[in-house]
């Protein structure tokens, strides 16, 4: 009768509060630098400390430089400001005690990619993080979502969250995909047919054969992106594939290793569980899809007709028409019309070593496109960076034209140096298009790391086959 | 906002943007997520709308090149305590900062037919009301906006919007009010629980082991 998201809210649930909300424990705190300097004042004027302190996991990511090289300082940080925000990370983990992968470790990177792949994201615990992209750990079967910046101070001071509950949503994906159809597409095509609020409200488990197919990296994508489609939460049974991936990220001890393997079993959907909403898709007619707008929603397949005013809806009009007007979209009927400028591969959502491996097989023996003017692949972490060198992924980039950087969120947001300057158009393998979001007045195209490999030799989007 | 007989109430001129899918990127963009503080935000709401240079963290409004068509940046609306918007508002990234430029502008409450969860859940931790009416009658509150600067009276304990002789009544559950109301403080309210907390822990150690590693 119950559904994974019901099994694992009741798991960690401490009690009922007379407003009628829940106090769920949370099992794990990941913490950047964007996020949390508020929370920690909050909790120095309480007068409190960290509720438990092996809980929390830190490191700097939005604001730090992908040109540093090793041995960098977070001092050495040229924006005065952003300096200041990820020194004072380093401070207030020193001043609390607090576990960081500062920017000189090797382990340092996206707070998305570092919890799982260092064994700190485990199946069945909850997880939160001042980011919405915390719903990414959802695909090891955790309840992970994103909380805002009192949320985190809270959790810190209480190791609780005070929430109510969702509702339940499956969407199945079943079918076997094309050739260079990856997760991202399913995703982006999940967002396009239910819209960027069709999931708020709702907690989303992903299920069906194309999931069962996929590995972990391709699972975190799809969970990762659940927040573009409204669902704070998205989530993924655990099965072999999570075991084996857990199992080789795993600092635990053998035996407790095997109890948590047996109760890790456990964790899925009844049969008869009962969603409020179930969606089923079949992904073998899904093509590559590309972002044409300012919203996730406005995406399509790659050599669809861009939307118009004359081919839409009312309610819709004046979203297509602000959307064109800022994408710069004028005569241009279809995406291979449109000059791009820059490539980004990286991100929470594309940085791991699976998009990097997919992306290096489009470019290799290749070179980009001369009206690209720059393309650059950030891997996610130190470790997925080491892992590529490894391989001769970065080679394989540098010999074609593209720059291989230090890990970072990089250009998914303007935080830090890599940002689109007014006007310049990017593809993207990020998870926003909202104006703005990669530099003032820049043009986001999202698409998964094939597409942004291929379109950086190609100079504009195409059929990659 | 201000107390009388009645319970607590918003009065105000409506400020009003005709969009879907206003993302918190474009509540406060990115670059002024640098601060590490919680207040000072209000010169940067809307920032890529209200203004047609790039800004910095630190630059004020006076030193910036402001776009006088922007509602925010017209008379009366610049002293708007209400804003009217479409559907799903607040959408994307879960920085509360968004919330923090909206109360720093001014602005006590933000009428639309859906929000974003993690903005709806930031906004009644720093006194901002969010209000859900249906589509219809979003439509015809922008309606009355092109008539004529609109000015609407929200009574937040009787949960009810007065326009005129109209009454608007919305749903909102009650512990979020009193959060605004009585500006409660979470971790103050969670802690009176401490001793369950407590227990609760000492269990799952046992329990599950692997999480406390």
């Amino acid at each position: 009768m119950k559904t994974l998201y019901d099994k694992l809210w009741e798991e960690h649930h401490v009690t009922r509060l007379d407003s009628g909300e829940s106090l769920l424990y949370i099992d794990r705190h990941y913490l950047h630098e964007v996020t949390s300097p508020q929370a920690f004042e909050g909790l120095t004027k309480k007068n409190l400390k960290p509720w438990r302190l092996d809980a929390n996991i830190a490191t700097p990511d939005h604001n730090v430089p992908t040109t540093r090289g090793s041995n960098f300082r977070s001092e050495q940080i040229e924006d005065e400001i952003s300096k200041i925000q990820v020194v004072e990370l380093d401070k207030n983990c020193n001043k609390f005690g607090i576990k960081q992968f500062d920017i000189q470790s090797t382990h340092q990177g996206i707070v998305h990619v570092i919890g799982p792949e260092l064994g700190y994201t485990l199946p069945g615990m909850t997880i939160v993080c001042g980011d919405s992209h915390t719903s990414t750990h959802g695909a090891l079967g955790c309840l992970a979502m994103g909380i805002g910046t009192s949320e985190v101070e809270h959790v810190l001071a209480t190791q609780c969250l005070k929430v109510s509950k969702l509702k339940n949503m499956n969407v199945k994906f079943e079918g076997e995909v094309g050739e260079h159809v990856s997760s991202k597409d399913i995703v982006l095509y999940l967002i396009r047919q239910i819209g960027t609020a069709g999931g708020t409200g709702y907690a989303i488990e992903f299920s069906g054969s194309y999931i069962s197919s996929i590995s972990v990296e391709g699972r975190m994508t799809i969970c990762n992106m659940a927040i573009e489609a409204g669902a704070k939460v998205g989530l993924i049974a655990p099965d072999e594939k999570t075991i084996d991936y857990v199992k080789s990220n795993s600092f635990l001890d053998q035996d407790v290793f095997n109890k948590a393997e047996e109760y890790w079993k456990t964790l899925k959907s009844d049969d008869d569980a009962k969603f409020d909403k179930e969606i089923i898709i079949d992904v073998s007619k899904i093509k590559p899809q590309v972002t044409w707008g300012t919203s996730p929603e406005m995406v399509m397949n790659y050599d669809e007709p861009i939307p118009t005013v004359f081919d839409t809806n009312d309610d819709n009009k004046k979203n297509v028409e602000l959307a064109r007007d800022y994408m710069g979209i004028n005569n241009e009927s279809k995406l291979s019309d449109l000059t791009f400028d820059k490539v980004f591969i990286g991100s929470c959502t594309n940085s791991r070593i699976e998009d990097l491996r997919q992306a290096a097989e489009i470019v290799k023996g290749k070179t980009v496109a001369s009206n690209i003017s720059e393309a650059i692949v950030v891997p996610g972490s130190g470790l997925v960076k080491e892992q590529a060198e490894n391989e001769g992924l970065d080679k394989i980039f540098t010999d074609a034209g593209f720059v291989w950087r230090d890990p970072g969120c990089s250009m998914c947001l303007g935080m830090n140096p890599d940002q689109l300057k007014p006007y310049e158009r990017c593809a993207s393998t990020s998870n926003r298009n909202f104006e703005g979001r990669q530099g003032y007045l820049g043009r986001t195209h999202l698409m998964s790391p094939i597409m942004a490999a291929f379109t950086a030799i190609n100079g504009t989007i195409g059929d990659p086959s | 906002m201000k107390s009388n007989s009645e319970g607590l109430i918003i009065d105000g001129i409506v400020a009003f943007i005709d969009r879907d899918n206003i993302d918190t990127d474009q509540i406060i963009p990115t670059e002024y997520l640098k601060s590490i503080r919680k207040f000072g935000f209000e010169d940067y709401l809307f920032d890529g709308w209200r203004y047609k240079d790039d800004g910095r963290l630190g630059t004020t409004k006076e030193e910036r090149d402001i776009d006088e068509s922007f509602i925010l940046n017209k008379e009366p609306f610049n002293e708007s305590k209400i804003l009217l918007v479409r559907d799903n508002f607040g959408c994307g990234s879960s920085r509360e900062h968004a919330v923090w430029a909206l109360r720093d502008f001014g602005i006590k409450a933000v009428i639309a037919s859906s929000f974003g969860d993690i903005f709806y859940n930031n906004s009644f931790k720093n006194g901002v009301l969010p209000i859900k009416l249906s589509k219809s009658e979003i439509e015809f509150l922008f309606n009355q906006t092109q008539k004529k600067v609109l000015e609407l009276t929200i009574n937040i304990q009787n949960k009810e919007i007065n326009y005129g002789d109209k009454n608007i009544s919305f749903h909102v559950e009650k512990h979020l009010v009193d959060r605004i109301i009585y500006g409660l403080d979470d971790v103050d309210i969670t802690l009176k629980e401490k001793n369950k907390i407590f227990d609760f822990e000492k269990i799952r150690i046992k329990e599950r082991p692997w999480i406390f590693k």
